[in-house]
């Protein structure tokens, strides 16, 4: 790493620049002349956030933009081949599938459902170099293999939807693979995976690429990928390269503001070690680089009494199918979960997909569909003893902020509308106190009372995100459930929100179910965490006490597979053996195991295995 | 346009800044509501704009039928005129002219003189056809809208209530929509226009005479209900289990103002889309119902029973089915064209999202 | 496997019992329908009305008369007309079934040939002058009602253009058996078959270019290309392959429903003893057992077409396969 570029460039891009056909014949540019170099054996990283133009830089590259609606302009010379000159037809035989490869960010979508896989790499080995069938066959298994996918053999016949999105990657791997490429283009690979799952693609990758030998451009917007796979780092930001250098170099000394920026919003996991109380993320000025350090949480939770009372929490839903769409097996979403949440406290409810930490979110609300057994208590109130209308009363007291603020918005009412419909629906008092809550509630998460005459389609999704958060204030809850609210934001604008969210806990007291796949985010933002796996909480205590001495192997996993954005603490093992998340679905016969806690330390429980 | 990858220059530009800019101070533009905005895109679609105007031009057109016939053709034509003479440059001519085909027996109307009389010539009873093509127009496009209409309202109530009820109500009422999806549509028509044209139709205080126009309206709208209905039902279910309206349930809105509010101003869009497509399938199934004899019954007229008029004077006064079938064409054509265009700016399928 | 074919087959006889109760039920529990009415003619005294009602048994309870005429139809098989007294039924049907069947077996071979080519075709061209051509003409295929454009083509091809070099060839309206002479059964169906199939073309050429172009969005396309596979082993075997099922579903249906009896309008205009005309003719005269019969004859095809594109669906779609 101390030379930067150890041989003669494979790929070289000069003055790249990409415009769309917009509106009336003109062309909006959305990357604005970007250069870089990539050797043989490197792995360059292209960071920024949403519209920083580097997807759009990735697909120009293997010209898979639309010649009609798009235009690229300047150099990409690729292995002695100048891309921008070649034709379609030559991008074909030359370059495409076999100098250059890509695997994309959705595993789920990006293979074809109706061939096996087998078929599709096969055809990724055949279309540039006939062989024999057998000889194919033969090849295709043994790529398999080499992305270590267990049973290749048996496997190649399988269609897609026998495969978990991490194993579909490794397929999508597995193709790019297929013709040694000189250049390996990975648009985001890991984004839309589970953490421990992106933990094993990126030590596989980077497994694969000293292997091969290959030159890796790696496009993401996570700098603990970055800081975990790149020798050099290019940031970019609205299509303009704003930071360029080798990673040690970016992520220690950053010379630009944004990057300074970009940085100090990057939840860093550990970091938060000897911090008693949840700290603010530090802001810092785009434009100028001045910087403000995060502020502690000033309010303690009041932990003399719980608010929320969660007991033998139990949520099922029916698997139906055969000649009468009979019940033939369960899906035990959740099983037998107890907690508290206390006044200003935050619990965080960390685990991976599939792991019923969303349901459970739902179930307390009684909005899970399926069957759900338990006892919820929210101080006095039993919600679970509830006819349909108190229920609906009762509602008040337990906001919920949605994972994706855009769909859980009426694309047909106004901001105003969506605002004051539940106050008034809730009898808090006359239309001109519900505007004059809702202009006020605007103010209190950053949005001017103007905007409250506009639609939802008119904000941007960290805006959209803050008019959820004032619409579940509009109620003046006592508990809020934040079901993964932050993690489809971008980095800078998710240090914002959770700003904010710590800002409102400050001044009402409000308690928050923080639920959320990202580590990194939950030590920040918690009082107490509580891990769980395939429906049951493995381990629950507080935040230090569960981040610092995990006691559970899965926690111990999981709090492993987290990228740091550290580039001097990398630590992803290598070859590790792919594990597949067991998925909750039971033969109807299925009796849950009861289980045992072990108090290790006061409040600090976890699952006997 | 080109069927490779086109990125949306919207989703790359945007950096946590709202699409547009937002107005500082001043007067702001008013917001640009979902209905607004389809209307916006409406206008500035050519061929939404030309295939409209076209609609409106037909409409208004057939429109003056009653003028047309008055002061143009000078007529009636719903009554025969088999002795009826006109002067053509200078000379009286019968309407009804001896028959220049085989034995030279019957009579063959008139053709088209190409003046304000029997500008299109006459059927077999001697009536102007281009009246009686105006006169058709009028009931074709009003028993098509009409339907449309009942249809559209039939198929909302079938497809909310099967969608919203869920359970044993949905399961009977998608069951019954299957069974009559499998009927086929032209023989149910005809099943039902037989049972109520066999005499006229009286049910409680309602009485309907064969003549009226109801009967092939009520035919008609009802023979498509399962068509709409059944992704109406389908966009009723995506709605309910959508985040917006979780979200209104865990706010503790009421289940009414759920329905009311929040799924059926959405539920709207996919009924308006189906409107002009299913006016056009409506226009072509009453032509061939009255084409059946079973459709718009005498003396009334429709382009359908002008173009029964037309069969059994194919080859000698092609006209007669020429223009109906022309005028049928056009207007189906303009409808599908403006459906078109509705649905690529109303169906959420062809909005394009990640 | 078993289990899910079972349950299709009941599903099957389940929707056939339903469409013939609904059809019973249109003919005599509709307010203001009086079969006996209707077969006595129009101005019978009353006598003779309530002597035909007894000689029909249209005096029983509706059940009983329904239980007769099915054991009638599909037990001892003498189903036999009210109108044409003494004309056996089943046999009248089975004479007109192959008519109807070669006329909508020809169309339809001819209609997913052309429709598909029209689609992919107009796909791969999207936005120059093949794309606009094909559309232009599929849209008008669409607007035109199916009878008119046979019309128009007996007015050109038995009449105004009959005696040139073009049409001579062209027999008169009819039908011609197979068994009697395969080119004259050919000769007398090319119109009819370029008639219906018209339609169909348009329908299914607009169809599979919007599901071709849809499916062009799918990530996995961006996969195909980024593997390196030429545009047009692309646009066939990873775009049309998708695109087609929901044509392949369409087809069955269709398919099913015409030659069920609704393709009585190309019939009619082509003087073709098929199905949907029987079925058409018995309708006016409210001939009711061949109503029922032809109704249910109907029935069973889109019920079948419909089975049968199941499977199909099957075979092509793995995700179906699922559970």
């Amino acid at each position: 790493m101390t030379d930067p570029t150890p041989a003669a460039p494979i790929l070289t891009v000069r003055d790249l620049r990409v415009s769309f056909a917009g509106a009336r014949k003109s062309w909006n540019r959305v990357v604005h002349g970007l250069s870089l170099d990539v050797a043989a054996g490197e792995t360059v990283a292209l960071v920024g956030e949403s519209g920083s133009g580097k997807s759009v830089t990735s697909l120009a590259m293997m010209r898979l933009l639309d010649p009609a609606t798009s235009r690229i302009e300047g150099s990409i010379t690729l292995d002695g081949h100048e891309l921008l000159a070649l034709s379609e037809a030559d991008m074909v035989a030359k370059i495409r599938g076999q100098r250059a490869t890509m695997i994309f960010q959705e595993p789920m979508t990006s293979l074809h459902p109706i061939y096996t896989v087998g078929d599709q790499l096969i055809e990724a080995l055949t279309c540039h170099r006939p062989m024999a069938a057998s000889a194919a066959r033969k090849a295709a298994v043994a790529l398999m293999e080499r992305v270590r996918i267990p049973d290749a053999a048996r496997r190649l016949d399988d269609y897609p939807h026998a495969f978990s999105g991490g194993m579909r990657q490794r397929v999508m791997i597995a193709m790019a693979l297929a013709s040694r490429p000189k250049l390996l283009i990975a648009d985001e690979p890991t984004t839309a995976l589970d953490v421990t799952v992106q933990g094993e693609i990126l030590s596989l990758l980077k497994e694969l690429q000293a292997e091969y030998g290959m030159a890796m451009l790696f496009v993401t917007h996570d700098m603990g990928v970055v800081a975990e796979m790149a020798d050099r780092t290019v940031v970019m930001l609205r299509g303009d390269v704003v930071e360029e250098g080798t990673t040690e170099q970016v992520f220690r000394a950053p010379r630009q503001p944004y990057t300074r920026a970009l940085l100090a919003s990057v939840p860093a996991l550990g970091s938060m070690a000897g911090e008693p109380v949840p700290l603010r993320f530090p802001v810092i000025d785009i434009a100028t680089g001045a910087a403000t350090p995060g502020t502690p949480l000033a309010r303690q939770p009041d932990f003399s009494a719980p608010l929320l009372e969660v007991r033998d929490l139990v949520t099922r839903f029916d698997v139906r199918g055969g000649l009468l769409r009979r019940k033939v097996a369960r899906v035990h979403a959740v099983e037998n979960l107890s907690f508290a949440i206390h006044p200003a406290e935050t619990l965080a409810l960390v685990g991976e997909s599939g792991c019923g930490k969303s349901t459970t979110g739902r179930a307390i609300i009684r909005l899970a569909g399926g069957q759900s057994s338990g006892s919820v208590r929210l101080g006095a109130t039993e919600l679970f003893g509830l006819d349909a209308a108190r229920l609906r009363r009762q509602r008040r007291e337990i906001q919920m902020i949605p994972q994706d603020p855009l769909a859980s918005l009426n694309p047909r009412m106004t901001i105003g509308e969506a605002l004051v419909e539940p106050f008034l629906e809730h009898r808090m008092g006359p239309f001109a106190a519900a505007r004059a809550k809702a202009a006020r509630l605007m103010d209190q998460v950053g949005l001017a009372p103007q905007m409250l005459e506009r639609f939802p389609h008119e904000f941007s999704g960290g805006q959209r995100q803050r008019l959820c958060i004032a619409r579940a204030l509009m109620l003046d809850p006592k508990v809020i459930i934040a079901d993964e609210s932050v993690s489809a934001l971008d980095v800078s604008v998710k240090a914002q929100v959770v700003n904010l969210l710590l800002d409102i806990q400050e001044r009402t007291g409000i308690a928050f179910l923080f639920i959320s796949h990202d580590i990194a985010v939950v030590e920040r933002i918690s009082h107490r965490i509580a891990v769980m796996y395939q429906g049951e909480i493995v381990e629950i205590g507080p935040r230090a006490a569960v981040m610092e001495t995990p006691l559970h192997p899965y926690t111990r996993r999981l709090i492993d597979a987290v990228a740091i954005p550290d580039p001097a603490r990398r630590h992803l093992r290598r070859s590790q053996p792919p594990s597949d998340l067991m998925n909750p679905i039971r033969d109807l016969s299925f009796v849950p195991p009861s289980r045992r806690y072990r108090e290790a330390t006061p409040g600090h429980f976890v699952r006997e295995d | 346009m080109s069927l490779y990858e086109s990125e949306d220059p919207d989703m790359t530009t945007d950096l946590d800044t709202p699409p547009p800019a937002p107005p500082a101070g001043g007067d702001p533009a008013p917001p640009l509501g979902p209905w607004r905005r389809a209307l916006r895109g409406l206008a500035s679609s050519p061929a939404a704009v030309l295939s409209g105007l076209g609609i409106l031009l037909i409409v208004l057109a057939m429109a003056l039928a009653p003028a047309y016939a008055k002061y143009v053709a000078k007529t009636d034509p719903f009554r025969s005129g088999l002795s009826a003479k006109i002067m053509i440059d200078g000379t009286r001519v019968p309407v009804m002219q001896r028959s220049t085909e085989g034995l030279g027996l019957g009579v063959t109307p008139i053709g088209p003189t190409w003046g304000p009389q029997y500008f299109l010539g006459a059927d077999n009873q001697g009536r102007d056809v281009a009246a009686r093509f105006l006169y058709g127009g009028q009931n074709s496009l009003f028993i098509a809208g009409a339907a449309t209409l009942l249809c559209l309202a039939c198929a909302a109530l079938v497809g909310i209530v099967a969608g919203y009820a869920g359970g044993a109500i949905d399961a009977v009422l998608s069951n019954l929509i299957d069974m009559i999806w499998a009927f086929p549509v032209y023989l149910l028509a005809i099943s039902l226009s037989i049972v109520m044209l066999g005499k006229s139709f009286d049910f409680g205080p309602i009485h309907l005479s064969s003549s009226s126009l109801i009967l092939p309206i009520v035919i008609i709208g009802l023979v498509y209900v399962p068509y709409v209905a059944r992704p109406v039902r389908g966009r009723v279910i995506a709605i309910t289990n959508s985040e917006f309206v979780l979200a209104a349930r865990a706010l503790g809105i009421r289940p009414s103002r759920i329905l009311w509010r929040h799924i059926l101003p959405n539920v709207a869009t996919t009924l308006i889309v189906f409107a002009p497509m299913l006016m056009a399938l409506n226009i072509v199934t009453e032509s061939s119902l009255s084409f059946l004899s079973v459709g718009v019954q005498a003396p009334n007229a429709s382009w359908g029973t002008i173009l029964q008029d037309g069969q059994a004077l194919l080859y000698s006064r092609p006209v007669v089915s020429m223009a109906p079938g022309i005028a049928i064409m056009v207007t189906v054509m303009l409808l599908n064209l403006f459906g078109d265009v509705l649905r690529d700016i109303l169906d959420p399928k062809s909005v394009r999202g990640r | 496997m078993l289990a899910a074919m079972l349950s299709r087959l009941a599903r099957m006889v389940v929707v056939m019992l339903g469409i013939s109760i609904l059809t019973f039920l249109i003919f005599f529990a509709t307010p203001g329908a009086d079969p006996a009415a209707r077969i006595a003619g129009r101005n019978a005294a009353p006598e003779t009305v309530a002597a035909v009602r007894h000689d029909f048994g249209l005096d029983q309870p509706i059940w009983v008369q329904y239980g007769a005429m099915m054991r009638k139809m599909f037990i001892t098989g003498d189903l036999t007309s009210f109108v044409n007294r003494g004309e056996k039924i089943v046999p009248t049907l089975r004479a007109a079934a192959p008519v109807t069947l070669s006329l909508v077996a020809g169309a339809a071979v001819l209609w997913m040939a052309l429709g598909a080519l029209t689609g992919i075709l107009a796909a791969a061209t999207r936005g120059r002058w093949p794309d606009k051509m094909l559309m232009g003409l599929s849209m008008m295929a669409v607007a035109m009602p199916v009878f008119w454009v046979g019309e128009m083509v007996n007015l050109i091809t038995q009449s105004r253009l009959h005696n040139t070099w073009a049409f001579s060839w062209v027999p008169p309206l009819g039908y011609v058996p197979f068994t009697e002479s395969p080119l004259r059964w050919a000769l007398a169906l090319v119109f009819p078959w370029l008639t219906l199939a018209f339609l169909y073309i348009g329908l299914y050429g607009r169809m599979l270019r919007t599901g071709i172009i849809e499916t062009y969005q799918e990530d996995y396309i961006r996969t195909a290309r980024a593997k390196g596979l030429t545009a047009r082993r692309v646009l066939l075997k990873h775009a049309t392959r998708s695109a087609i099922i929901p044509v392949v579903i369409m087809f069955g249906m269709d398919f099913g429903v015409l030659v069920g009896g609704a393709a009585v309008l190309t019939e009619v205009v082509f003087g073709l003893n098929g199905v949907g005309r029987l079925t058409y003719q018995a309708l006016k005269v409210l001939d009711l057992p061949m109503i029922m019969a032809s109704v249910l004859y109907a029935s069973f095809f889109v019920v079948l077409a419909n089975a049968i594109v199941d499977l199909l669906c099957i075979l092509i779609d793995p995700r179906m396969r699922r559970k």
